[in-house]
């Protein structure tokens, strides 16, 4: 693997396939009465979050626990766009505290890959989730979580499964990783989104595009709704969220179209009776819990992995400059 | 005031020849001049230009001295080869008032590495409102003729309209920063598929489009003459060459980062390439250089826009917009227009010097280099090469994109009224 993770697209199959397979190996931990693992002892992963994000963080946080790492939160409240301390300044005191990993979450599209690229530190660099650009580690576990589930029935992989990722694209981190993660993975990927909500030159991804969620659902074999946050109903991105929740709201009605294997996912929080009713996110097709339990599994694999916790089939790339 | 006796220059290209510079003026040009007591310079497989006249400059003084001041900007302006630059208006405090406008004025005289032109802002503190008191400007010390609320449109269609009524009355020109705000809130870059994959919001060209078109037809309306800044897409170079086919007064000007880079750059998220209007794509730089090179385009202007460091060592959405240009504008038109063909040296001498004084109604500037003529002269190098090194400008910042680069061509010498600003290539 590469030295950072700031973008699913870092990642070849081989990286992506060892995640999964080393996170399925950790994952049993979490059944064992201790947790925890030497692997990352005496190592310093900083949770660096100039955003609120406390499900990601404290993922995060025991992951790097289970590995036996040190944990710093660092909650820089204000990036240098509301005058705060600037990334810079963070960066270097992190780097003067010795920090092995920097998982960095940031309101600023491409802020951990300035972090990564601008000689600050020399740690490794996770991005978890930067404006509208990015989630990888989000799309691994997602990824993770669709081939626990759909990958028996398909020989181990997710080829040739379809995944339909629905909401609100254009400001969604999750979906570019997620399509780009996916399509590394051999899956087909159909976002589905009003067309106020999909970004210019959607055209030249890797993906599918559908403006009518009752088309794509019977072919699905899993489904991702994204949320949609309240600010985006005053950008007149579209009329109202009653009108959002009757075309691209995830409703019984609609679960019926689904097949019987599919599941329906959601990287929360959600916002129950706007893009998912109560009745889906609660049924048992939904694996929006299991998707937490994974996460911490699969962000434990990629802290593991990037400290050099292992070497086994990891191609050694340069790094992107 | 010492003579110059400049041997084997070769003026817009053409055959060598001595030039003979005292008094001010181009006192003699012909072959083996000599003259007693002055100084010579060789100029053998040197280009000599007409001094370079831009009408767009961001000298940040008063305000942000800690960016740029007069004397800096200046400084840079004469290495690379200006006689002349326009100082924007969005100063802190604006220069909207006779004051404010005269004292810029006033700094580039005591500064005397190239003549200050300050442009007046077209309303109030910019604020897109109400017009500010153009015929005072107009009428101070400082002369002015342009007016822009650069880094702001002026948005509203009746007070754009006004404003290039107005200014009729002292052979003003409006000079429109074209960009439709609703359309590029919190905008970061070309809005593309770049941007869609980057996650930053997107500067959509039709925003720049649309508003060019409305100008222009306002222009046209109401009889006025129209000057559009930094015009960066093959839309609105389509735009402007319909507008002028109509026989309407419209001036349009490119700068040098709109010719030579594109918006691939963003990818590295280093904000020393963030820049407004944003970087475009390929194809809207081969627009911007044909249009160039046919006269759509009339000019080169560089929107030189010093900035402090730590406005750009940091992330993208927190950086400030804008380049450093003065420096490096001739080489870069070099590279995008003489080298490939595009344009000859009378053809910069028309897109730097010539065109940006008369848009600017600047008469002492944009002269042909002539016997009797003010000695505004630039020596260029065309057969050096160069690596651009971001320490070594005479700004007092440093956020030039082009560091590292290898660009061709190095100013020599600069001549202001016949006095050396820039001699063998330093500060004279």
């Amino acid at each position: 693997m590469k030295r950072h993770l700031l973008s699913a697209a870092d990642l070849s199959r081989d990286d992506a396939e060892l995640v999964l397979t080393t996170a399925e190996e950790l994952r049993s931990l979490a059944d064992r009465p201790i947790k925890k693992l030497p692997a990352l002892r005496g190592r310093t992963v900083v949770n660096l979050f100039f955003e609120d994000s406390t499900r990601t963080r404290i993922s995060f946080e025991a992951a790097a626990k289970r590995l036996s790492a040190d944990v710093i939160n660092f909650a820089a409240k204000g990036s240098s766009l509301s005058k705060g301390e600037s990334l810079k300044d963070t960066a270097l005191t992190l780097e003067a505290m010795g920090a092995d990993a920097v998982v960095v979450r940031h309101s600023a599209s491409g802020a951990p890959h300035r972090l990564a690229h601008s000689g600050w530190v020399r740690s490794s660099v996770v991005n978890a989730g930067d404006g509208t650009h990015e989630h990888p580690t989000q799309a691994l576990l997602d990824a993770f979580t669709m081939w626990r589930h759909l990958g028996p029935k398909s020989g181990g992989s997710l080829d040739g499964r379809r995944v339909a990722i629905v909401g609100d694209v254009l400001h969604s981190r999750v979906a570019r990783s997620n399509a780009l993660l996916l399509r590394t993975l051999g899956a087909e990927v159909t976002l589905v989104s009003p067309p106020t909500l999909l970004p210019v030159g959607i055209e030249s991804w890797p993906v599918e595009t559908s403006y009518d969620l009752d088309a794509v659902l019977p072919k699905a074999d899993a489904v991702m709704m994204l949320r949609v946050q309240r600010e985006r109903m005053h950008g007149g991105f579209f009329p109202t969220a009653r009108e959002y929740s009757r075309r691209y709201g995830l409703d019984g009605r609609r679960m019926a179209l689904l097949q019987d294997h599919t599941i329906v996912m959601h990287p929360g929080p959600m916002v129950r009776g706007m893009e998912i009713t109560a009745d889906v996110a609660d049924s048992d097709r939904s694996v929006i819990v299991e998707q937490v339990t994974n996460g911490v599994a699969v962000r434990m694999a990629v802290l593991y992995l990037l400290l050099g916790g292992s070497q086994p089939a990891v191609s050694t790339e340069g790094l992107p400059e | 005031m010492t003579t110059y006796l400049v041997k084997n220059a070769s003026i817009l290209g053409g055959d060598p020849t001595d030039l003979l510079i005292a008094d001010g003026v181009v006192k003699e040009i012909g072959g083996d001049l000599s003259a007693d007591g002055a100084e010579t310079v060789d100029a053998t497989g040197l280009v000599a230009l007409p001094g370079l006249v831009d009408l767009h400059t961001h000298l940040r003084e008063p305000g942000r001295e800690d960016a740029e001041t007069v004397e800096s900007g200046t400084r840079a302006a004469a290495l690379g080869g200006f006689t002349a630059v326009h100082a924007m208006a969005n100063t802190e405090p604006v220069a909207d008032t006779a004051g404010v406008v005269e004292q810029v004025w006033r700094l580039g005289r005591e500064a005397g590495h190239c003549d200050v032109y300050p442009v007046g802002a077209v309303t109030v503190g910019l604020a897109g409102e109400r017009l500010a008191e153009l015929g005072a400007m107009a009428d101070s010390a400082a002369r002015v003729r342009v007016f822009s609320d650069d880094g702001r449109c002026v948005s509203d269609a009746v007070l754009m309209r006004r404003a290039l009524e107005y200014v009729k009355a002292f052979d003003g020109v409006v000079a429109q920063h074209a960009q439709e705000p609703r359309l590029t809130e919190g905008a970061q870059m070309n809005e593309g598929e770049l941007s869609g994959r980057l996650g930053l919001a997107g500067w959509p060209a039709v925003a720049e489009e649309a508003i060019i078109a409305r100008d222009c037809l306002l222009a046209a309306h109401v009889g006025s003459r129209l000057h559009v800044c930094h015009v960066s897409t093959a839309g609105s170079v389509e735009i402007v060459r319909w507008a002028k086919a109509k026989g309407w007064d419209v001036t349009a000007e490119a700068c040098p980062h709109h010719l030579l880079l594109t918006d691939e750059l963003a990818a590295t998220y280093d904000p020393i390439y963030k820049v407004n209007p944003p970087l475009r794509t390929a194809a809207d730089a081969e627009a911007l250089r044909a249009g160039l090179a046919d006269g759509t385009i009339d000019i080169v202007a560089t929107d030189h826009a010093p900035h402090p460091h730590e406005d750009k060592d940091c992330e993208w959405a927190a950086a400030a917009f804008g380049m450093l240009g003065l420096e490096t504008a001739l080489s870069i038109v070099q590279e995008t227009m003489v080298d490939p063909g595009l344009l000859d040296w009378a053809g910069v001498a028309d897109r730097m010097s010539y065109t940006p004084a008369r848009i600017g109604r600047v008469a002492d500037h944009g002269r042909p280099i002539d016997v009797g003529e003010p000695a505004n002269v630039v020596l260029y190098d065309p057969s050096a090469r160069r690596t651009v090194e971001a320490s070594e400008s005479a700004s007092l910042s440093r956020n030039t994109p082009y560091a590292g680069m290898e660009l061709p061509g190095r100013v020599v010498a600069t001549f202001l009224r016949g006095r050396a600003t820039v001699l063998d290539g330093k500060l004279a």
